[in-house]
């Protein structure tokens, strides 16, 4: 028995000037994890943030583990900074209680930006059980879509849509919800992920048709064992904990508005530290392209 | 002028006055995050070391949750036999500098003092916590870290949940036994509450790193970023993995809240992330971390145990301007350590007494502006004796803060109950032992606040030590 105490990058890939796909070592994980867990990353030890990130797939025979994360502020750029073959010194999981997998019958996911990541793995265990599985992929505009490819050869119908028409359908990804929640066999249940804001819409669309709908929550968090109690969130007017109780809930039940407002505790720290951190960045680039200039 | 070179009478040994322990000037270390009591000087040492009587019944030792043989320990301080003094201590505890900090001795060796009792003074009982840190601490300072002796390898392998106190205790007394210890620890850095709960100015992080040094090089392994329940369940451990017992020491869990309106508004936070975030994730250092702290100005902290003080004190230190502690009782109840307690009011932390939290006010962005607050006043005694605060009604009234940090306490932890359901658990969610500490599931054992609810250092390891011993005794009877 071999515990490994480092994470190797295997492979990186930039989707989109802000998305970033890593590939690493995480053997444990890999052989543990379940669709709907995620793992807590820090990139060091010393003064590194410990930051939540969704599980997109897993190679339980290779022992890796791949996340699909968006540069939103400092620790998620020093993130995406690391190169192929450099190493991540902790991740912890998978966290969370996964994804309740059933025979619903008709199952739409809904999967907004980087949301889509995380679905993946639970449209797979969807359609694995015998689910008919209808997939709809959003993103603000074409180059920030991501998993279509993979999505394709699972779903059983595959909707894109684009907030500017870019791609696909121009359209909110609850317009299609909304149509498939009028049509007739209705969907027995919907599992959206993505930004707040789209899951708290996705829950609107299909409140009214009484649809059981699933989101999984990305809140703020420091150790994710049920330790700090940083991510509770109210769900059905009771304190849950996203760590412990979820990641998943009753999208019906989740106040997202308390929700959104408290994932916006360090928004104006965060924001002077990732303008800082992009004038570093534009720093080091002319600082090369000047080393290039002059060799 | 006492003659110390010659045998002392009892009476000429009362007659010595208690030493004081020195500290950085509270409106020096109000500003810092370093250590606030500076321990006790060689000739300090001595002087309090000949205060002890040296009784032949020896209360105090009955009073340790450990047994440490404490008059054994302060003869040889006060001979200048530092390392004899550090090697009794270590026999019956391995951590002394971390214990000389943090353990409520007022309340354990040093309330059954014969000198405090004789001088009918509690507080002049012979500091025995100073003195078992003075012994550490010279040992930090000037000796080569004493490595304590390892048996042979009996072969046998024990898994031990949690790197806490309790972990720790119980794998020092393993490995001592010349038993394979791992230790898996969910945190990036070994040390449980010692490292993320308590702050670096009450138990500098370095003088725990040190003491975890002493458990490697006795063998045992940490793995960090591993936890148990969902990284490896129990059952792997045993039969995957090869364990032959398990200890789990994962200690509290959930933080309680109050359960009153507005605790989820932005800027309300439980100790334990609050203490987190400036601990562990070293937040206090703006400059480095990365990890963000919510700059409060304003800070009521809800509670009045030793964790509610840390808060506050660390609120204090990381620039707020004014920071109540929130009570219902009064001072007398307040279960905080009264040395904690003449720190913060030092360092100008305010306490209010009889008061209690009724809601927690917020303005349009959801952002703490107030809480609102009812006055109290002591009513009858309840079932443990404190008499029991009762409500005045319609004394109303708003306290203006930015941040509200409540340090009422944890629920037991969730995640092993959610991924075992083969470990009994009592109403609360703590694990049922029995008195080897024990657990339903074989080859299982427990201890510390996973069991005991919300305890302190000591006793988690008395409770590590006590699992050690009974592992020890199913290990070699196998």
């Amino acid at each position: 028995m071999v515990f490994p105490s480092m994470h190797k990058i295997v492979s990186k890939k930039q989707l989109s000037e802000e998305v970033f796909r890593l590939t690493v070592e995480a053997p444990l994980i890999a052989e543990a994890r379940k669709p709907g867990q995620f793992v807590i990353v820090q990139r060091d030890s010393d003064y590194a943030e410990r930051i939540p990130l969704t599980i997109a797939d897993a190679d339980p025979l290779r022992g890796t583990i791949t996340m699909i994360f968006q540069t939103v502020g400092k620790s998620t750029h020093k993130l995406a900074e690391l190169k192929e073959g450099e190493y991540i010194q902790n991740i912890l999981g998978p966290l969370g209680r996964p994804t309740h997998i059933e025979r619903f019958g008709r199952v739409v996911c809904v999967g907004g930006g980087i949301g889509s990541a995380p679905l993946y793995p639970i449209a797979q265990a969807m359609k694995q059980v015998g689910n008919y599985l209808i997939v709809i992929l959003g993103a603000r505009t074409k180059e920030l879509l991501i998993m279509e490819e993979e999505m394709r050869a699972l779903a059983d119908e595959l909707v894109v849509v684009t907030d500017d028409g870019s791609y696909g359908r121009k359209a909110l990804v609850t317009e299609p919800l909304k149509e498939l929640c009028q049509a007739s066999p209705k969907p027995d249940c919907v599992v959206a992920i993505g930004p707040p804001i789209m899951m708290k819409f996705c829950a609107e669309t299909t409140r009214p048709f009484g649809i059981k709908t699933i989101v999984s929550l990305n809140t703020i968090m420091i150790d994710g064992t049920g330790m700090c109690g940083g991510c509770r969130v109210s769900v059905g007017g009771e304190t849950k904990f996203v760590c412990v109780d979820g990641p998943e809930f009753d999208g019906h039940l989740v106040d997202f508005n308390n929700m959104m407002l408290r994932l916006s505790a360090y928004k104006e720290i965060e924001q002077k530290a990732h303008e800082e951190c992009h004038l570093e960045m534009q720093l080091k680039e002319m600082e090369t392209a000047k080393r290039k200039g002059n060799p | 002028m006492i003659d110390t070179t010659k045998k002392l009478t009892p009476k000429e040994r009362l007659a010595i006055p208690p030493q004081e322990m020195p500290a950085q000037d509270p409106m020096v270390r109000r500003r810092n995050m370093e250590e606030v009591a500076l321990g006790y000087t060689e000739e300090q040492a001595h002087l309090e070391a000949l205060r002890c009587l040296q009784c032949k019944n020896a209360p105090c030792v009955a009073s340790c949750p450990v047994r440490i043989d404490i008059p054994g320990f302060i003869s040889q301080i006060a001979q200048g036999n530092y390392k004899e003094a550090l090697s009794i201590l270590r026999a019956s505890n391995l951590f002394p500098a971390i214990c000389g900090r943090v353990c409520p001795q007022e309340v354990q060796c040093q309330s059954t003092c014969t000198v405090g009792r004789s001088l009918k003074d509690i507080d002049k009982a012979v500091s025995i916590g100073r003195l078992e840190r003075f012994a550490a601490d010279w040992e930090r300072f000037h000796g080569e870290l004493e490595v304590p002796p390892v048996k042979p390898p009996t072969g046998k392998r024990v898994a031990i949940i949690g790197s806490g106190p309790a972990g720790l205790a119980a794998a020092a007394d393993l490995a001592k036994e010349g038993h394979a210890v791992t230790i898996f620890e969910a945190f990036h850095k070994p040390g449980g509450v010692m490292i993320y709960g308590i702050p670096e100015f009450r138990l500098p992080k370095a003088i725990v790193q040190r003491e975890i040094e002493v458990l490697e090089r006795m063998g045992v392994k940490i793995i960090t970023n591993f936890l148990v329940g969902r990284t490896r369940s129990l059952r792997d451990l045993l039969e995957k993995d090869g364990f032959d017992a398990i200890f789990i020491g994962s200690g509290a869990g959930l933080p309680k809240f109050m359960g009153i309106p507005g605790e989820n508004l932005v800027g309300v936070f439980s100790a334990n992330e609050y203490l987190t975030r400036a601990n562990l994730m070293k937040a206090y250092d703006r400059g480095k971390a990365d990890t963000p702290i919510y700059p409060a100005k304003r800070v009521a902290v809800l509670g009045g145990g030793n964790v509610a003080m840390d808060a506050a004190r660390m609120a204090v230190r990381l620039g707020a301007e004014e920071v109540f502690v929130i009570y219902r009782r009064t001072e007398k109840e307040m279960p905080a350590r009264v040395e904690e307690v003449a720190h913060a009011k030092e360092e100008g932390v305010i306490f209010r007494f009889l008061e209690n939290a009724k809601r927690i006010l917020g303005d349009e962005k959801s952002r703490v502006v107030g809480i609102e607050c009812l006055s109290y006043q002591l009513g009858e005694p309840d079932a443990s004796g404190r008499r029991r605060p009762v409500e005045i009604p319609g004394s109303e009234h708003v306290i203006q803060v930015d941040s509200v940090i409540v340090a009422i306490g944890n629920d037991s932890h969730p995640l092993l109950l959610q991924t075992n359901p083969e470990i009994a658990v009592d109403k609360h969610g703590h694990i049922n032992t029995d008195e080897t500490g024990k657990t339903s599931m074989d080859r299982v054992y427990a201890g510390g606040d996973i069991v005991l609810g919300s305890a302190t250092v000591i006793l988690a390891m008395g409770q590590g030590r006590r699992a050690a011993a009974s592992i020890h005794k199913f290990l070699m009877g196998k």
